[in-house]
This record gives structure tokens, C-alpha cells and sequence, in this order.
């Protein structure tokens, strides 16, 4: 009798204990998007330094993803590098140093896009995001929010994006934009609408000297 | 409204004016109950809050009760505390100093014996040196008619020569004989000096068992002082009790100062352990886990103290046997050597992840600007693993003092809130019984403003009565 109470007593705590675990999900998942259309494409160096801020940020149990902009960015195949790093420090950094080289491998091999897939690319990162698990996940697109569909290609549909931030960073002026700065403008009000729509939350950061800001949601 | 008001269109300030001579009018007739209504309101406040204050007031000579026999007991518990340490210091001093006294006592026995065997022999009758019949010699001597005989001149010079030779003899003999009793009086110098260090050794020792004694007595005085629990015992024992507050205080935020300074060496190598994306509760689970180990590094030295009598915080830990008080103390210091040993090799990881993470983030750099990572040399590095190891060792042990302020906080914190909570319930019976004061004058200026504003009613009211009063006693024939 006593050792079914002493069991009882034990099974009660356990359950108490595994009450008390906490069940949130407090890791992050980032994943970015790098435009390599046309001109933008020399803007790559840029991106590598907010790649570099996201390695030296992100810690244990953290997802983070690179993939490029091309002419049809929903597919796996244009994701360059994806992790989610080990709960355990030191393999934390094992697993971004290999990230790091597969990013300097396709920095150094980066070709010029003919087309401009946006919406495709978010598509995939949301797959991604959603697959991960986080508790706060994030969209950053390294683009001057162009788009340029291939003739066919059907884009224009709501994009469910809750829980999802979108973060659009260094958002270049194009040629056109300098002559009707309208169109620029029209180009972040078309792009914010369209992630409000799909629940999601909206940024813009051009100004890449105060990094801070990018993942502390300010 | 507004032509409710004007009862002369067009005539606003004669249609004010008669407005209030109405007001005035009904005040005046309202006069007594409003004095009345006013009166009592203000006297049902005033009983209402001198009430109040008056149970405040006998809470708070409860609480100054309570707090003097609690202020006392502790006073009590620490005097005694105080004699009986002293008492086991005479016991230690009595047993490593008057343990040995009659050997000590036997030793200087023996001294006295040789030195007194030694001055007996110094001290027997000294046989004066002589020459056997020389007396009858000298008179026969005297006798014998010396002129013109040189026989017996010679003779007389022989018997000079003896004589001489016997003088001289005699003389050699008496001062070997002052020499040997010198020799023996040197012998008994180390042994005077032997007993006199003896006896200076028993001096101090009776000297510091004298101070003790000393000592005892004070803290006796105090004791009874607090026994019988004169205002002198309770006075002092609040000062000493606030100064302990304030010190133990003082020494508590050091050692959380250093509590965090060891949370924050051992909590992100702790990840390495538990993992860095668990939480537990909304916090990191490494955190809570370092945490944990400060706080069980904590409470075995407060056991640790309370083993070793340092500390009575644990009435029950108090009553073990020697025996398992022994073996728990053994125990506890395993625990925290071992808990030392697991934070000096945290320090360590936390200095190789530092490495780590610096190396990574420098790579980061210079894969952006191209330049050379800058040497850092061995020592450079070492310096301070070895000072962060060092003081993970050194701080669970550190904290293992903390019993002993956290005694002296405990108690007397349980003092001074008393003394606070006195000095607030006194002051809110202040507060309470100067609002109602406050009140009542209130009232006072209530009823006068109150008549102030009717005042020409009032007058002619006076007028009246007075004419009235004047009338009647000229009727009755009586000077008014």
C-alpha cells in the first residue's frame, strides 16, 4: 500500500513538473530573401553583412534561411542554405560556420535573374516558417520590391501570412522612381496592403547601419 | 432654467436680489436644524475618528507589548548565546592550560626541594680555619728571654716560617670551601629562573581566566538586566538590534552581488548542459538551472553553519548527536567542494564558448572588411580563464557565509518591523485624532459662515428681541 502511495505521490509530481514546462515556443525563424535581378544583384554585398548580423544574433534552437529571388522563386531549389541550430552552443557555431561557407559560395557564384518572383519566394518562406515551428518568424526581403512575372505565371491571389513579420530592407529607388517618386511609394503601399491583408505585420529598413533594430522588433 | 430664474424678465439683478432674500429668508428659518444637522454630522466625525485613534492607540500598546517580550527573548537567547561561548572558552583555556597544573605543581615542588637542599648545605656552619695549639705555642713563646740569645732567635724564626706556612694553608682551605658554596648557589640560578617562568605562566593564565571571569559577569549584569527587562535592557537591545538590521543588510547585498556575479559565469555554459532553446515557465531553463545551483550552494552553508553552531536558525539541526552532526558536516562540505569543482569547470566552458563565439564573430568581420584577425597571445587568454575558474571555485564557498548575516537580518528584522509598525499606527492615531480636531472646527466655521450669510435677519432679530426685552422690563418697572 505504502509503494502505490510513494508511485502515486511520484506520478503527481512528474505530471506537476511537466505542468510547469514551458510549451511556448521562444525560438526564431528567419528566413531572407535576396533579389537577384537585374542591377540589385550588386547590392549583394549588402545582404551579406545582414547575413552576417543574423549569424552573430540567432541562437540555439533558432532557424534561418537564405534563398534567392529569381525568375521562379517557389521551389526548394533556390533556398542556398537552410539550419536550425543544435540546442547546444558550441554546435551552434560549428553549424553557422558551415552556413557561412555555402553563403560565400553562392555570393561568389550569383548570376543575374532575368525575372523578378517576389510573391514566389514569400510563398516558400512561409512553407518554410510554418514548418519550423517558432514563436516569432520573420520574412526579409532584400529587394527594391519589383516584381516581374514570367508571362503565365499567377501571383495575385491573398497570401495567408498570420503570426508572420515581413520585413523589407533596403529598398532601393529605381531609375523610373527618381523621375515619379509615386511609384515607389505605390510600390511599399501595394506590398504593405497586400501583407496587412494576409495578417501579417510590416516593416521597411533602409537604413542598414542600425541593425539592431531588425530583430528586436522596434 | 434660465426664465425659471428670472422672476423679473428683463431684470436680472432685481430677480437676483429677490432670490436672495428668499435663500436668505429659508436659511434663517432653517437656522436651528442646520446648526443641529451640521452639529451632529461633525460630532459623529469627530467621536467617530478619536474612536479610531483610541483603538489605534491600544493596538499599538499591544504591539509595543508584544514587541518588548519578543525584543527581550531575543535579548535572552543572544546573552545566553554570548556566556555560553564564553563559558566554553574557560573550558578550553582550563583544559589547555590547568589541565597539566599538578604536574606543573609537582615540578615546582621539586624546584623548591633542590634550591631548599642547596641553601641547606650553603648555609651549615663554616669551620674557621685554625692551627692546632698555636695559642699555648705563642705563649711559650712570649715567655722565652730573647736578648742576646740567637738560638732562640732562630727558633722564633722557625716557628714564624710555620706559623706563616700555616696561616697561608689554613686561608687556601676556607676560600676552596667559599668557592664550592658559590658553585652550588650558581647551580640554583636556572632553577629560580625555571620556577620563576613557571610561575609568570601560571600568572597569565589565571590573569585570562580572570578577564573571562570578567567578561562573564558583564554579560551576567546584562543578562539579568534583560531578565528583569528595564528600559536601559530594551533601549540598548533596539539600538543593537536596528545597527544588525542595517549591517546584515549591508553584507546581504554584497553577497548577492556576488550571487549574480556566479549566476552570470555559470549560466550560459549551463546551456551546454540543458540545452539553450529550453524554457521552463517563461524562463531559459540554463538560467533556472544555475540558479538552482547557487541557491542549493546557499543552503548548504547555511546547513554548514548551522552543523558547526555557528548559526541557530534550525532548532532541529541544533539537537543532533555529535556523532551524525559530524558526518553531516562532512557531508554538506562534499556537496559544496563538489558543487565548486562543477562551477570552476562551467567557468572554463564559459571561457572556451567566449573563445569560440569571439573567433566566429571576428571570422564574421573579416569576411566583410578583409582584414587580419589580431593575435591574441596565450596569456592574454589564459589570465583570465584561470580568474574566472578561480572565482568559480572561491564563490560557492564565499556564500556559505551568508548564514551569518542572514541570522542577524532574520532577527532583527522581525524587531525593527516592529518598531515601524509602532511608529505607523501611532502616526496614523495622530492623523486620525487631528482630522477629527479638525472637523469639529470645521464645524465651528460651518455654522458661523452659515450665519454670516444671514446676518440681516439675524440683526433684526437681535433688534426685535431687544426691544421686546427692553419692553417688558419697562413694563415690570426694572432697569433693563
Amino acid at each position: 500500500m505504502r509503494v502505490v502511495i510513494h508511485a502515486l505521490t511520484a506520478m503527481a509530481l512528474a505530471m506537476w513538473l511537466s505542468a510547469c514546462s514551458d510549451t511556448t515556443s521562444h525560438s526564431r525563424a528567419v528566413y531572407m530573401l535576396i533579389d537577384t535581378s537585374g542591377t540589385y544583384t550588386q547590392e549583394i554585398r549588402k545582404a551579406n553583412s545582414i547575413i552576417n548580423y543574423l549569424l552573430g544574433n540567432l541562437g540555439p534552437g533558432d532557424s534561418l534561411a537564405v534563398a534567392k529571388i529569381d525568375s521562379g522563386s517557389f521551389s526548394e531549389k533556390d533556398i542556398v542554405a537552410k539550419v536550425t541550430f543544435d540546442s547546444r552552443p558550441s554546435y551552434t557555431n560549428a553549424q553557422k560556420r558551415a552556413f557561412r561557407l555555402k553563403i560565400d559560395e553562392f555570393i561568389k557564384s550569383v548570376k543575374s535573374s532575368g525575372h523578378t518572383d517576389i510573391t514566389g519566394g514569400v510563398l516558400q518562406a512561409i512553407e518554410f516558417l510554418n514548418e519550423t515551428g517558432a514563436g516569432k518568424r520573420m520574412i526579409l526581403i532584400f529587394s527594391d520590391l519589383k516584381e516581374d512575372l514570367r508571362k503565365g505565371q499567377v501571383r495575385n491571389f491573398p497570401i495567408e501570412m498570420k503570426g508572420i513579420e515581413v520585413v523589407a530592407i533596403n529598398v532601393t529607388k529605381l531609375r523610373s522612381d527618381n523621375i515619379d517618386p509615386r511609384e515607389y511609394m505605390k510600390r511599399l503601399e501595394y506590398w504593405k496592403k497586400r501583407v496587412m491583408a494576409g495578417n501579417g505585420s510590416w516593416r521597411v529598413i533602409n537604413d542598414l547601419d542600425n541593425m539592431e533594430r531588425l530583430l528586436s522588433g522596434e | 432654467m434660465k426664465s425659471f430664474l428670472m422672476i423679473v424678465p428683463d431684470h436680472p439683478t432685481l430677480s437676483a436680489l429677490i432670490w436672495a432674500i428668499v435663500l436668505i429668508t429659508m436659511l434663517y428659518l432653517a437656522r436651528q436644524p442646520a446648526h443641529k444637522a451640521i452639529h451632529s454630522l461633525v460630532a459623529t466625525l469627530y467621536r467617530g475618528l478619536r474612536l479610531a485613534a483610541r483603538s489605534l492607540m491600544t493596538v499599538e500598546d499591544r504591539m509595543r507589548i508584544r514587541n518588548r517580550e519578543v525584543l527581550l527573548e531575543a535579548g535572552k537567547e543572544a546573552a545566553e548565546r554570548q556566556i555560553e561561548r564564553e563559558f566554553y572558552r574557560i573550558d578550553a583555556v582550563v583544559r589547555r592550560d590547568l589541565a597539566d597544573y599538578p604536574a606543573l605543581h609537582r615540578k615546582m615542588q621539586d624546584a623548591i626541594e633542590r634550591i631548599e637542599d642547596d641553601y641547606g648545605s650553603c648555609t651549615e656552619d663554616m669551620e674557621l680555619p685554625s692551627i692546632q695549639g698555636w695559642e699555648k705555642a705563642v705563649d711559650a713563646v712570649a715567655k722565652i728571654p730573647v736578648k742576646g740569645n740567637s738560638m732562640v732567635a732562630d727558633v722564633l724564626a722557625d716557628i714564624n716560617k710555620t706559623f706563616s706556612t700555616s696561616y697561608r694553608d689554613a686561608l687556601e682551605e676556607y676560600r676552596q670551601t667559599c668557592n664550592d658554596r658559590i658553585s652550588v648557589m650558581s647551580k640554583m640560578a636556572p632553577v629560580w629562573r625555571g620556577l620563576s617562568r613557571t610561575l609568570d605562566k601560571v600568572s597569565r593564565n589565571i590573569t585570562d581566566l580572570h578577564k573571562r571571569a570578567g567578561e562573564i559577569n558583564g554579560l551576567m549584569q546584562r543578562y539579568e538586566e534583560i531578565q528583569a527587562g528595564s528600559d536601559k535592557a530594551i533601549r540598548m537591545l533596539s539600538s543593537s538590534s536596528i545597527t544588525q538590521f542595517f549591517i546584515s543588510l549591508f553584507v546581504l547585498v554584497i553577497a548577492v552581488g556576488g550571487a549574480m556575479i556566479n549566476f552570470n559565469l555559470i549560466a550560459w555554459p549551463m546551456q551546454e548542459m540543458v540545452g539553450g532553446n529550453s524554457y521552463l515557465m517563461g524562463f531559459k531553463t540554463a538560467n533556472i538551472a544555475a540558479m538552482v545551483i547557487i541557491l542549493v550552494e546557499i543552503t548548504m552553508g547555511l546547513f554548514l553553519m548551522e552543523l558547526l553552531r555557528i548559526t541557530r536558525l534550525f532548532p532541529m539541526i541544533g539537537s543532533i548527536d555529535d556523532k551524525m552532526r559530524k558526518r553531516m558536516i562532512w557531508i554538506c562540505f562534499g556537496i559544496l567542494l563538489t558543487l565548486a569543482c562543477v562551477e570552476s569547470a562551467l567557468a572554463f566552458m564559459r571561457d572556451v564558448m567566449a573563445a569560440d563565439k569571439q573567433a566566429f564573430n571576428e571570422s564574421l568581420r573579416r569576411s566583410m572588411d578583409g582584414t587580419a584577425a589580431a593575435a591574441v597571445t596565450t596569456a592574454n587568454r589564459s589570465i583570465p580563464m584561470i580568474a574566472q575558474m578561480v572565482i568559480g571555485f572561491i564563490l560557492p564557498f564565499a556564500l556559505v557565509f551568508v548564514a551569518i548575516p542572514l541570522e542577524s537580518f532574520i532577527h532583527s528584522f522581525r524587531t525593527v518591523i516592529g518598531i515601524v509598525a509602532v511608529w505607523a499606527v501611532r502616526g496614523l492615531a495622530f492623523v486620525l485624532r487631528l482630522s477629527g480636531t479638525l472637523f469639529r472646527q470645521l464645524g465651528t466655521l460651518f455654522e458661523h459662515t452659515y450665519d454670516l450669510i444671514i446676518f440681516v435677519p439675524l440683526w433684526i432679530e437681535k433688534l426685535v428681541h431687544e426691544r421686546t426685552h427692553k419692553h417688558k422690563a419697562d413694563k415690570l418697572g426694572v432697569a433693563p
